[in-house]
């Protein structure tokens, strides 16, 4: 048998089997786009890094960071050698703004998903997996979220929940360092986005609880915790970078929509800000700032939304033999 | 399948009272006395109790047990649900208008500026999903794909601005805001029709290739159906289905209007009315907005559920 597998399909059965991370690699190696956006992605990661490192420098020394310093007589400047994409309003360096904007990009993406994992998969899985009246409460809690105006339950949260945090003397600590007009946004995006993750992870269950392996699990005596975080969850592990992959493109959309409502960051640059500000200087013909943020979200978006395409792809073995099917 | 129906509408109140309850929550007792709020920064204790007295904020929040059982109900979200169902939507606190009669007038503006976009969005979505799916994995397919990407990757901000700044500033052909003529609304529609298509195509093609990869199709192409007709007669008939779906689906959003949209182009439908009202803590009006929305949301969400039974004979009725 073995020999013949070798022969007719090329299959070595000395090897160890394939998992399905190392399948998918490949066949992403083998798509040109999704290599050029995971290419275009490093360099955001590489940005968001550096942008970082500037900001925590300048926590930590106590000093007033250099993308924050006004220079009013170079103001609303045309692109130069020394400031590529100009001056804003208040003469800083825009390319400088949106290496800081790419950091908040990465941390609004970060943040949100502190909050939409961990409620999306626990109660995905737990509704999956036990089924009946907690199912039925957790699907009416989700359907109750989602029948709510998107835009405006992200907004009513973001705005009580910034009210909170800056009445409130224990976020002090926290605001700090983390912008509390980012913190609400994060905290309003959270507890609206994790509906489309437990939706999710709540099918897999269902089709997972069902199959022999969890069924030899339970009757050697495997607790149901270790059976969903075990023993299921690696099986449905791959959709939670997935549906990050397509969600974080979202979240710096409505960031931009946010900040033009006036409830988004306050004291750093996001893109949103830029945009904008950026929208007063456009009438006076000052196009590289608007240029400037709508290009490098752009990028960010486009690789984002190309990518977790082709790792969707990639990683659904259904999809793949459907379009193996017709060659 | 009458048991069926009633059920699935039935299913509309838990909801509904649900996203009261959210929506409540959030505004009440998460963002506290609203009285605070609309009395401003430097108001006596005499006013805020006014206003509380007025509006109602000093009541208790969700069940009176002060007058335990006569009066149980007497309290903010219990009366928030009965007037919400006698359709008595309060009064605007800016204006000092009822919120009836300010939903009836932005709802003409909003409509204007939604059902336009929403069609030309559907013909343009499913004309080109076809395009797309019938010439699939072709220059054709790939390069409408990765247009529809990119017109998803910018802000539907950036484009607002560009089209107001251009089009209508720079060369004329629009008026930049208002809402007086059939012409101050070509702007808007166009503006919206670019935002939103890339996301539609990506979505009916989807659907048309899931549709291609079916065993049905397979023995079409088997039988010598030419590829058109496989197209036209089999594929779009079966994802009619999913498409009629979403279709019915964003039929609410029609109503709640196009919030970005109306800001900027200075239109006075409910998206503006919505965003106003969130920003002037005029609640009574977030209520009302949310209400209809939700109610629309769940009932048209209900009413596709049982339409995809009636159309699709293989879904079993639970």
């Amino acid at each position: 048998m073995s020999a013949f597998l070798q022969d007719v399909y090329g299959i070595d059965r000395s090897r160890s089997p394939e998992g399905l991370w190392n399948i998918a690699w490949r066949q992403l190696r083998r798509n040109r786009l999704a290599m050029c956006c995971l290419a275009i992605l490093c360099v955001y990661t590489a940005t968001w890094l550096y942008a970082e490192g500037i900001f925590w420098t300048a926590k930590i020394r106590g000093t007033v960071p250099d993308y924050k310093i006004s220079h009013y007589e170079i103001r609303n400047g045309p692109p130069s050698p020394s400031h590529p994409l100009g001056t804003n309003f208040a003469g800083r360096d825009n390319l400088k703004q949106l290496i800081q904007g790419t950091r908040i990009a990465f941390e609004l993406g970060l943040l949100t998903s502190i909050v939409v994992i961990p409620l999306g998969f626990v109660l995905g899985a737990l509704a999956g997996y036990f089924g009946g009246k907690l199912d039925s409460a957790i699907v009416y809690l989700f359907s109750v979220v989602a029948s709510v105006p998107d835009i405006l339950l992200i907004m009513s949260i973001t705005y009580v929940t910034r009210a909170a945090v800056e009445r409130s003397a224990a976020m002090q600590s926290v605001t700090r360092y983390i912008d509390a007009g980012l913190l609400s946004i994060c905290v309003g995006m959270g507890f609206t986005g994790w509906v489309g993750l437990c939706r999710i992870i709540r099918g897999e269950y269902l089709k997972h609880r069902e199959r022999q392996y969890v069924l030899a699990a339970r009757s050697l005596g495997v607790s149901h915790g270790a059976i969903i975080f075990r023993h299921i969850m690696p099986n449905v592990a791959h959709l939670i970078i997935i549906n990050f992959s397509l969600r974080f493109p979202g979240l710096i959309l409505t960031e931009v929509v946010l900040s033009y409502l006036g409830i988004g960051i306050a004291s750093e640059p996001s893109w949103g800000t830029i945009i904008n500000d950026a929208k007063q200087r456009l009438w006076l013909g000052n196009w590289w700032e608007l240029g400037g943020a709508t290009v490098a979200m752009f990028f960010l978006v486009l690789a984002l939304n190309l990518f977790g395409d082709a790792l969707r792809d990639a990683l659904d073995p259904k999809l793949r033999i459907a379009e193996a099917r017709t060659g | 399948m009458a048991a069926y129906v009633i059920r699935r509408l039935l299913s509309v109140i838990p909801i509904t009272v649900g996203v009261m309850f959210i929506t409540f929550f959030v505004f009440r007792v998460v963002g506290g006395n609203p009285a605070y709020r609309i009395a401003g920064k430097n108001a006596t204790p005499a006013r805020i109790a006014q206003i509380s007295r007025e509006r109602g904020y000093d009541k208790p929040l969700f069940l009176n047990f002060h007058q335990f059982p006569s009066h149980l109900l007497d309290a903010q979200f219990p009366q928030l649900c009965g007037n919400l169902l006698r359709l008595d939507f309060g009064q605007s606190v800016v204006t000092r208008e009822r919120v009836g009669t300010m939903l009836r007038e932005g709802v003409g503006p909003s409509l204007c500026v939604t059902t336009p976009l929403f069609v030309i969005e559907l013909v343009l979505g499913v004309g080109l999903a076809l395009l797309a799916a019938y010439y699939r994995n072709t220059w054709i397919d790939r390069g409408l794909v990765v247009f529809s990407v990119m017109g998803m990757s910018v802000s539907t901000l950036v484009y607002i601005m560009l089209a107001q700044y251009w089009l209508a500033s720079q060369w004329r052909l629009f008026p930049v805001w208002g809402f007086e003529s059939p012409r101050y609304l070509i702007l808007p529609v166009l503006v919206g029709t670019i935002a939103g298509v890339g996301g539609e195509l990506r979505f009916y093609r989807t659907v048309m290739l899931d549709e291609m990869y079916q065993e049905y199709v397979r023995t079409a192409r088997a039988k010598g159906v030419s590829s058109r007709r496989i197209l036209f007669h089999h594929v779009l008939r079966n994802a009619l289905i999913p498409i009629l779906t979403n279709v019915i689906v964003a039929i609410p959003f029609l109503y709640t209007g196009a919030l970005l949209l109306e800001n900027f182009f200075g239109i006075p439908g409910l998206g503006r009315l919505t965003v106003m009202a969130l920003f002037n803590f005029d609640d009574d009006v977030v209520f009302a907005t949310t209400f209809i929305g939700s109610v629309l949301f769940v009932l048209f969400n209900a009413l596709t559920d049982i339409a995809y039974t009636w159309a699709d004979p293989r879904i079993r009725l639970q």
